[in-house]
């Protein structure tokens, strides 16, 4: 749902572009810096508990989505095994569904989904992003016009909106679909951010040294540009990827999800279709809200970690 | 001022453009004959609805003639109006059936974006000025913005409804009353507007709140601000001057959120089964009625964009240089 | 005498510990005088010119005096240190081309300004201020991106200067320009002391040429230390310190004015100042040194107001 972070694009913006005022702020640090660029941000990341926070919760999570289903023996999530509607117990950890399902085996197969959806949607969205940026950002002029004109169309229009049309009509069934749809709807805004900064660098020296030896424009971009951004690169993914995922929740939870698998949205779907909150089972929709915020928050916690690590005005204070 | 509001016009009109050929094409990649296939998947009881849809796909799409003739007629009908009949309350024009759930959704909505915004933007500048607060309302932010809408809203029914018993948890209002315009169905309607509007209010909240801390604190680092501290003005002044700035990019901001705030009205409509358009797009899904779901895309459309452009205008208001820049200059 | 500063001692806080970027700088300027203040990026200079004026937040006073005009300027205290700001000390910044708030008007910020320091605007003074510099009163209704560069840069001299500070640190002021407004700002900067708009002047650099130009006097840092300071005039014609003859050998070559801060005509970098080595910090890439540049040099005044730090000069 929140397909784009309220995080304010400038916010991150000085990370690629060092600000000239920057540099004073550097200068008494940089004849003691022993260490090379790559280390000196390790040194801050390794440091910054922002960021390990937000990995260690991502990587828990992760680590459970990918291991738990093995650890419940490849067991059909789905599969009417236990008591029906039973509270959380040693037996079942999460508690049963109305149908007897065991929501912690749900869950487990969900935060798969719930990753798996982040991966392509986010990706995707990343990918085009990064074309249609780079290139208006680097070309300009009519280019420019046309894309930046593109972009913002597609950026107005809700994406929700677009993926119920097309998922009601075409339907989904799996979950890599879905992911692709998301995709194709959640770039604009990253294209936009991505513009920005290419614009600001196409005009710095090394990027002329390139013109004139005549490298080409794809080559300019991916050898001298996107290196150089490659932070701010990162970030946008990190942002598109937890986007992607809220969005993919509401579309399981308007009953758009894939036909066939398991999500943490189509959990929280069933526990409404069900009357899980009149019949008081808390822990049939608890538990996929509380994976779903926690990915997404650990994203975001630790994209605001990263930043800080990037971006020396950040660090202090 | 005139060239910078015809270049958002234009974006707008061709904004509309593209979403109506979406509208106009997707139906088109179903596989095999359309016709059949839509009117197949759609759950229709009464055979003369059937025959209603078939009529009508056929005179909307006519798939026989060319398609370009397609596409402008699909446009003829859509400008007057036609929006075609609802199959889940079929006869009903799909236009009627929006417009009756439309007010409920501005009703959650409007007093939900505006409220989070200025509350939201209030706690951001108050968590840049202290340290303590700044702890508490960050992670609080992030927290939730982190939250799916329709989350919050399940929480909050099941606390404040179902456990406390303080709010009804579905419908917009008691079914044992009729929508007129009593003192005594107003109240109900509050009682019921109650908690969706504050999951609403709550996700939007954070985002606004984060997003303002880092625009002042970023104001805060800029140049310009260094400046005024190195020739002595005191932290008031700075501040008002880094509020001030930092107020502008949230108001694009609140542009660029609209798509995600309409997204969340709706879901949170379905969880408390509030008569908006959220609900009416899921029981147009549930019962294939593929003319209403298209008709509520288009008006979710055509309000995104009212609404752009009454925060373009506003943005002209608050921004001085949108004006001088061009009025000359630059 | 205007500005004393003795033994100043200023360290930067990073997350790898204390660096010393100001290591005990003593020097002083006359009423009327323009210092240049030269070096490379690292030498300490712009932690100088800030340390005169606002610190920042990982700055901190570690000890040595600064006095102005026989007071006391309490550089370490931040809230103290308002009271000398604008009125007695003023600063020409390196970012004037982003000093000007974007979203207010300029005379409006002014007024604004004032105000905050106690000051009522004079206007017809105002606009006699803007006239020196060549713009006119229409300037104060316009916003900051109505102007170009170099307007900018002048409209920030003037208002900088509107208290006639004592002193006015003017921190890297041509660096982002081209050479012919180089030149133009420079000379404007002497312009308002010769007006006597400000009594004194600190004119931080890493151009030689350019300051040797204007600056009556040029000190020449080193690795948080001064390594030598004299009349313009001598110190371009008769350096005493090693370090000071290669900047002066660098300086034809092309590019020096363009690379930013490093003066790459010079072998080798100077030492960290995280835990800087005993003795002369130029030791190392010293074409004279022997052993008894092990031991600190002491600034010695080898000529009147010629001062240079080196057992060779």
């Amino acid at each position: 749902m929140n397909a784009m972070p309220p995080l304010g694009e400038p916010a991150s913006e000085p990370v690629a572009t060092s600000a000239p005022g920057q540099e004073a702020a550097q200068e008494a640090d940089r004849p003691a810096a022993p260490l090379g660029p790559g280390r000196e941000t390790l040194h801050y990341a390794v440091r910054n508990p922002k960021l390990l926070i937000g990995l260690g919760v991502v990587t828990v999570l992760l680590l459970t989505g990918l291991f738990g289903p093995f650890l419940l023996d490849g067991a059909d999530p789905h599969a009417y095994s236990g008591t029906q509607a039973a509270p959380p117990s040693g037996e079942n950890w999460f508690g049963t569904t109305t149908f007897g399902q065991d929501v912690f085996a749900q869950f487990v197969h969900g935060l798969r989904a719930t990753f798996l959806v982040g991966v392509i949607g986010g990706g995707i969205a990343a990918v085009i992003a990064m074309l249609v940026g780079f290139f208006a950002g680097y070309r300009g002029g009519v280019v420019d016009e046309v894309l930046t004109m593109f972009t913002n169309i597609v950026l107005v229009i809700p994406s929700l909106a677009v993926l119920l049309i097309v998922n009601a009509y075409l339907g989904v069934r799996s979950v890599p679909v879905q992911g692709l749809f998301i995709g194709l709807t959640s770039w604009p805004w990253a294209a936009r951010a991505i513009r920005a900064q290419t614009f600001s660098l196409r005009t710095r020296d090394f990027v002329d040294l390139a013109r004139l030896s005549g490298s080409r424009t794809w080559r300019i971009i991916f050898r001298e540009i996107a290196p150089n951004m490659s932070s701010y690169l990162f970030m946008t993914f990190i942002l598109l990827f937890g986007g992607a995922i809220l969005i993919a929740s509401s579309l399981d939870f308007i009953g758009l999800g894939p036909t066939d698998g398991v999500s943490l949205g189509l959990m929280l779907q069933s526990a409404q279709q069900w009357s899980a909150l009149q019949l008081g089972m808390w822990w049939w929709f608890v538990p996929p809200g509380v994976g779903i915020t926690a990915v997404v928050g650990a994203l975001y916690v630790a994209n605001v970690g990263l930043d800080e690590v990037f971006n020396p005005k950040l660090r202090e204070s | 001022m005139r060239r910078y509001f015809a270049r958002k016009l234009l974006v707008y009109v061709l904004t509309f453009v593209f979403a109506v050929t979406v509208n106009w094409m997707i139906p088109r990649f179903m596989p095999g004959d359309p016709v059949s296939a839509m009117i197949s998947r759609a759950r229709v009881s009464q055979p003369e609805a059937v025959e209603a849809m078939r009529a009508y796909y056929n005179e909307l799409f006519g798939f026989d003639r060319p398609v370009w003739e397609q596409y402008l007629h699909f446009w003829g009908s859509l400008l007057q109006g036609d929006f075609g009949l609802s199959i889940w309350v079929f006869p009903q024009p799909v236009s009627s059936v929006i417009l009756g759930a439309l007010p409920y959704t501005l009703a959650l909505m409007v007093p939900a974006v505006l409220l989070s915004w200025f509350v939201g933007n209030w706690l951001g500048a108050l968590a840049a000025r202290r340290k303590v607060l700044d702890n508490t309302v960050l992670p609080a932010g992030y927290l939730l913005t982190a939250m799916p809408y329709m989350w919050i809203a399940v929480l909050l029914a099941w606390l404040l409804g179902a456990k406390a018993g303080w709010f009804p948890v579905s419908g917009g209002y008691s079914l044992d009353i009729q929508p007129t315009w009593t003192w005594h169905f107003f109240t109900d309607a509050l009682h019921h507007w109650v908690l969706p509007f504050l999951s609403l209010f709550l996700v939007a909240l954070g985002g606004w709140a984060i997003g303002m801390r880092n625009m002042i604190i970023y104001e805060l680092e800029a140049d310009h601000s260094s400046y005024l501290s190195a020739l002595g003005a005191p932290q008031r002044l700075i501040r008002r001057y880094a509020f001030r700035n930092a107020v502008l990019p949230q108001i694009t901001g609140l542009a660029l959120q609209l798509g995600v705030l309409v997204a969340g009205a709706l879901v949170t409509e379905i969880v408390f089964n509030y008569p908006g358009l959220g609900s009416l797009i899921l029981a147009a899904i549930q019962n294939r009625d593929f003319f209403l779901l298209q008709g509520t895309f288009l008006f979710i459309v055509i309000g995104v964009l009212i609404a752009n452009f009454i925060i373009d205008l506003v943005y002209v208001v608050v921004d001085p240089r949108t004006r001088t820049g061009m009025a000359g200059g630059r | 005498m205007t500005l004393t500063v003795d033994d100043l001692r200023v360290h930067y806080r990073t997350l790898r510990g204390d660096v010393r970027a100001l290591d005990g700088v003593s020097f002083t300027v006359a009423d009327g005088e323009i210092l240049g203040l030269v070096g490379e990026s690292g030498c300490g200079k712009t932690t100088l010119g800030k340390s005169l004026i606002r610190m920042d937040g990982r700055m901190r006073h570690i000890g040595g005096t600064v006095t102005l005009d026989g007071d006391d300027v309490p550089v370490g205290d931040d809230r103290a240190m308002n009271a000398f700001r604008f009125h007695r000390i003023s600063l020409v910044p390196q970012y004037s081309m982003s000093a000007l708030n974007p979203t207010r008007r300029i005379g409006r910020m002014v007024r604004e300004l004032l105000a905050s320091r106690g000051v009522s605007v004079d206007t017809g003074e105002l606009h006699r201020r803007l006239a020196l510099v060549g713009l006119g009163p229409e300037v104060l209704e316009r916003y900051p991106i109505e102007l170009s560069g170099g307007m900018k840069q002048r409209t920030v001299m003037v208002i900088s200067t509107l208290l006639d500070p004592s002193l006015l640190v003017a921190d890297e002021v041509t660096s982002a320009l081209d050479v012919s407004n180089q030149k133009a700002v420079a000379h404007a900067l002497v312009g308002l002391r010769d007006r006597g708009l400000v009594t004194s002047m600190v004119f931080i650099t890493h151009d030689l040429a350019l300051t040797s130009h204007i600056a009556d006097t040029v000190m020449v840092m080193y690795a948080g230390r001064l390594a030598e300071k004299a009349p313009a005039g001598v110190l371009t014609t008769a350096p005493r310190h090693p370090y000071t003859r290669r900047l002066l050998a660098a300086l034809p070559e092309a590019g020096v004015r363009r690379s930013q801060g490093r003066l790459s005509g010079i072998e080798g970098s100077p030492p960290s100042l995280l835990s800087p080595p005993a003795g002369c910090r130029f030791r190392d890439r010293c074409p004279l040194a022997d052993d008894r540049c092990a031991e600190q040099p002491p600034v010695v005044e080898v000529a009147p107001r010629h001062h240079v730090a080196c057992w060779k000069a």
